[in-house]
């Protein structure tokens, strides 16, 4: 891989057709992807900075249970990307069925991590009567930030998981490359790296210390 | 030179984007993915969008000179917007909305980039296509949709949204204050298919770029047409990821009864809007973050054709062509740290305002370093002057006298007297809107016989040409009086106006129409011979006729289904070599080598 990058360096003898930054054009187009889709996130992220700053700010979580909760969901979230890791791996070793399996693995932890999220946007509605429109401990913003900004999380690891069984499926097939299920983890590990920074400023931030 | 080994990935996707010859109607046209035919897609689309959004700005433009007169015609047209035939002031604010997010996002947006750049860009980097063709079709038809979606906020009850280009809140935001209907939501919605849309244009554009270009051909031998379709495309894929985040916040303020952008204790006729704890102030700072690098999004392309074509009918190199390179980067750099300077009078803290408008000061510099290059480029050249020549010639000029009005806007406290007057009206129409026409008047005459294999009748372009260049100075030039005197932009009417109609104003106001009516009665002298030219222009099977020397000028008129016939093209030689010293020919051309250029005398080339 490094002649192509030595080929952008030594500008006169480049070929062609190759791949200046030393990665395939789909992994390329995935990081690209990932570069714009970071900056929706960042808007959002900013959005919710801006309006916490503007408005008397509420901190209604507690340790328990919303953060004990939340710390399971993120720690699910984060094996899912240690049986990515694991499945990249092993594709690139060319041992199909075993990727495979962790492919499935990674969306199952998906899986589990959406039921939970869904489980506490349950209760969050109809126990603590809290909504995209309003919320008995202060300010709307409060839900209106929370639903949007980890309902898009969601949304992003919903549509992760099936994206992640069209490249399972694709894969055991061979009508995929292990290249293929490199780019599917560049996507997820995204998701996950994003979560990191939802969890601390939405939940941590919004926690009461007494 | 040792042969690099080509990884098997590389070999994977040049089998990718050379997908067969389509045989069927609807897969060679409709549902393409050769990226000529989704370039001319997007050039119709381009057009349709022109002549709505023109119409738009002529219902402007009436309803500002009669106020209070019953037109012909249009109280049939519009029971509801224009009953009896007088335009009501809901109706003006409405058109003016609608003409401006058509002309920024359907016209501005998609011909230069989606349109020029899509048919182009791939040839002129000897590629058979772009890296992802059938993502490249997603774009359009999502842009498709996109329009589609605009235009049906035209008939949908309460009418179009009239909360202006900027969907700027609570008027976007709280349905009671402007559209009850669901005219905004529509208008919200194809913005965001329309963001979506675009940056996977963008990031086949990048990908495509770096990855696609032909044997021998560095960076730096792209022509400056690919260089602007590059940065357009980080612009692009940056900034509208931002405006999606946005958009997807105000529909939800609209729809899921929340609050991110209405302030609390609003009061709309009379009733309390039962909203708090947001702030429209962060509306403007995620749609100017947008906002400002769509102004290059629309403009760069736009340079990138005049460049190329000012060097070619000049015959000279583009003088300082790293220079050029490294403007276009700063312009694309800098466009994403000046957004304060839309804001100026937003309320903002005098320190905010003082490094946006030192920042904003800087865009001169390389806006300027084109600007010089460019005379540069002409200085000493035997000049063609073909339409595209004039038409690029055009777009300098309407470039430095948009972009002279600029360095007045940019300072805040020139601003806060300017801000809502026409001058604001009079600098961006002609920076971001008549230059980047004038752009695309000059791309398409110039690639017309590449695309069609005949020519547009020169002498009508010629005409066009001047008719359009003398009316435009006179539409947008006594804007900037009218601006200073001072006169409010965006008001449907001026006749309760004491100090203003002292001034001449209602007199100038009255030649902008007329002058308006006329050029846009010209354009349709364009339309025809645009139209004409596609079914009965004089054939020009030529490969060549411009004696051009990038690579889309070495294949047949149109070019083959993978525009190179099979074979690939390698270059040796930068994009703009002519009036070589010794050489056969007084151009050579990116693909040819020495022995083409200079023949067999030892010692004649570098």
């Amino acid at each position: 891989m490094s002649e192509g990058h030595a080929a952008v360096m030594a500008e006169p003898t480049w070929r062609g057709g190759g791949t200046p930054l030393a990665v395939g054009h789909k992994k390329f187009g995935m990081w690209l992807f990932i570069m714009s889709d970071t900056l929706t996130f960042s808007g959002l992220l900013i959005a919710y900075s801006y309006l916490r700053a503007a408005n008397d700010w509420p901190t209604p979580f507690h340790f328990f249970p919303s953060i004990v909760f939340s710390t399971i969901m993120t720690l699910v979230l984060l094996t899912s990307s240690l049986t990515m890791v694991y499945a990249v791996s092993a594709a690139h070793h060319g041992a199909r069925r075993k990727a495979v399996k962790w492919i499935w693995l990674t969306a199952l932890c998906g899986s589990i991590f959406v039921i939970l999220h869904g489980y506490e946007w349950m209760h969050l509605m109809v126990d603590e009567g809290m909504y995209p429109w309003a919320n008995e401990y202060g300010t709307p913003a409060f839900g209106a930030t929370f639903f949007l900004i980890t309902g898009l999380h969601m949304f992003h690891v919903i549509s992760g998981v099936g994206y992640l069984a069209i490249v399972a499926l694709g894969y055991r097939r061979g009508k995929w490359l292990p290249e293929d299920v490199e780019v599917a983890g560049l996507y997820w590990h995204f998701v996950d790296l994003v979560w990191m920074f939802v969890f601390p400023m939405i939940y941590l931030l919004s926690t009461s210390v007494d | 030179m040792t042969e690099v080994q080509v990884s098997p990935e590389v070999a994977g996707y040049t089998e990718v984007h050379r997908h067969p010859e389509p045989k069927s109607f609807i897969w060679k046209y409709i549902f393409s993915v050769d990226h000529k035919v989704i370039g001319i897609q997007y050039l119709l689309l381009a057009v349709v969008a022109v002549f709505v959004g023109m119409a738009l700005s002529l219902l402007v433009r009436l309803r500002l000179i009669w106020p209070n007169e019953s037109l012909p015609l249009l109280g049939d047209l519009f029971p509801v917007g224009a009953p009896g035939g007088v335009m009501t002031p809901e109706f003006y604010l409405a058109m003016l909305t609608m003409h401006g997010t058509v002309m920024v996002f359907m016209v501005l947006t998609t011909a230069p980039q989606g349109g020029f750049g899509n048919y182009f860009l791939p040839i002129q980097i000897g590629a058979a296509d772009m890296a992802f063709p059938r993502l490249n079709m997603l774009s359009f038809w999502a842009t498709f949709v996109s329009f589609m979606l605009l235009m049906a906020a035209f008939f949908v009850e309460g009418g179009a949204p009239m909360s202006g280009w900027t969907g700027y809140p609570p008027l976007s935001a709280v349905p009671e204050a402007t559209v009850q209907g669901i005219g905004q939501d529509l208008w919200i919605a194809s913005i965001a298919v329309f963001c979506i849309a675009s940056l996977l244009a963008a990031l086949n554009f990048i990908v495509t770029t770096l990855d696609l270009r032909a044997k021998g051909l560095t960076m730096m031998r792209l022509p400056l047409t690919c260089w602007t379709w590059f940065v357009t495309a980080i612009l692009a894929l940056l900034a509208f990821g931002v405006l999606l985040a946005a958009g997807v916040l105000l529909l939800m303020d609209r729809n899921a009864g929340t609050s991110f952008f209405v302030p609390g204790g609003l009061v709309v006729s009379d009733r309390q809007i039962d909203h708090s704890g947001g702030s429209p102030i962060l509306w403007q700072h995620l749609f100017w973050f947008f906002g400002h690098p769509e102004v290059y999004i629309a403009i760069l392309p736009g340079m990138g054709v005049t460049s190329h074509i000012l060097s070619t009918f000049a015959r000279k190199t583009v003088f300082g062509y790293k220079a050029m390179v490294y403007a276009v980067l700063a312009i694309g750099l800098l466009g994403f740290v000046v957004w304060g300077h839309h804001m100026f009078v937003s309320g903002m803290s005098p320190y905010s305002a003082f490094v946006f408008a030192i920042l904003t000061m800087c865009i001169g510099v390389p806006s300027a370093i084109k600007t010089f290059n460019w005379i540069g480029t002409l200085w000493g050249g035997k000049i063609r002057f073909t339409s595209p020549m004039l038409y690029s010639i055009g777009f300098v000029s309407l470039f430095v006298t948009g972009g002279l009005s600029g360095i007045f806007l940019g300072q805040p406290t020139v601003d806060l007297y300017f801000h809502d007057t026409y001058f604001v009206v009079a600098h961006f129409h002609l920076i971001m809107g008549v230059a980047a026409i004038f752009g695309m008047f000059a791309g398409m005459t110039f690639w017309f016989p590449k695309m069609f294999g005949r020519m547009m009748d020169e002498g009508l372009s010629k005409i066009h040409f001047w008719t359009t260049f003398v009316g435009v100075y006179a539409i947008f030039g006594p804007m900037h009086y009218l601006g200073m005197l001072p006169h409010p932009r965006r008001y449907a009417e001026m006749s309760d106006v004491d100090y203003l109609l002292t001034t001449g104003a209602e007199g100038l106001q009255q030649f902008i129409t007329v002058a308006a009516v006329l050029t846009i009665l010209v354009q349709f002298l364009f339309l025809y011979n645009f139209v004409r030219g596609i079914f009965a222009g004089k054939e020009c099977r030529e490969e060549n006729p411009w004696e051009a020397t990038t690579l889309e000028w070495a294949v047949p008129s149109p070019p083959p289904h993978d525009n190179f016939a099979g074979k690939v093209p390698h270059v040796y030689r930068g994009a703009y070599d002519f009036s070589l010293q010794g050489a056969k020919r007084d151009f050579a051309m990116q693909c040819n080598d020495d022995k083409a250029v200079y023949g067999d005398q030892p010692g004649s080339g570098d």
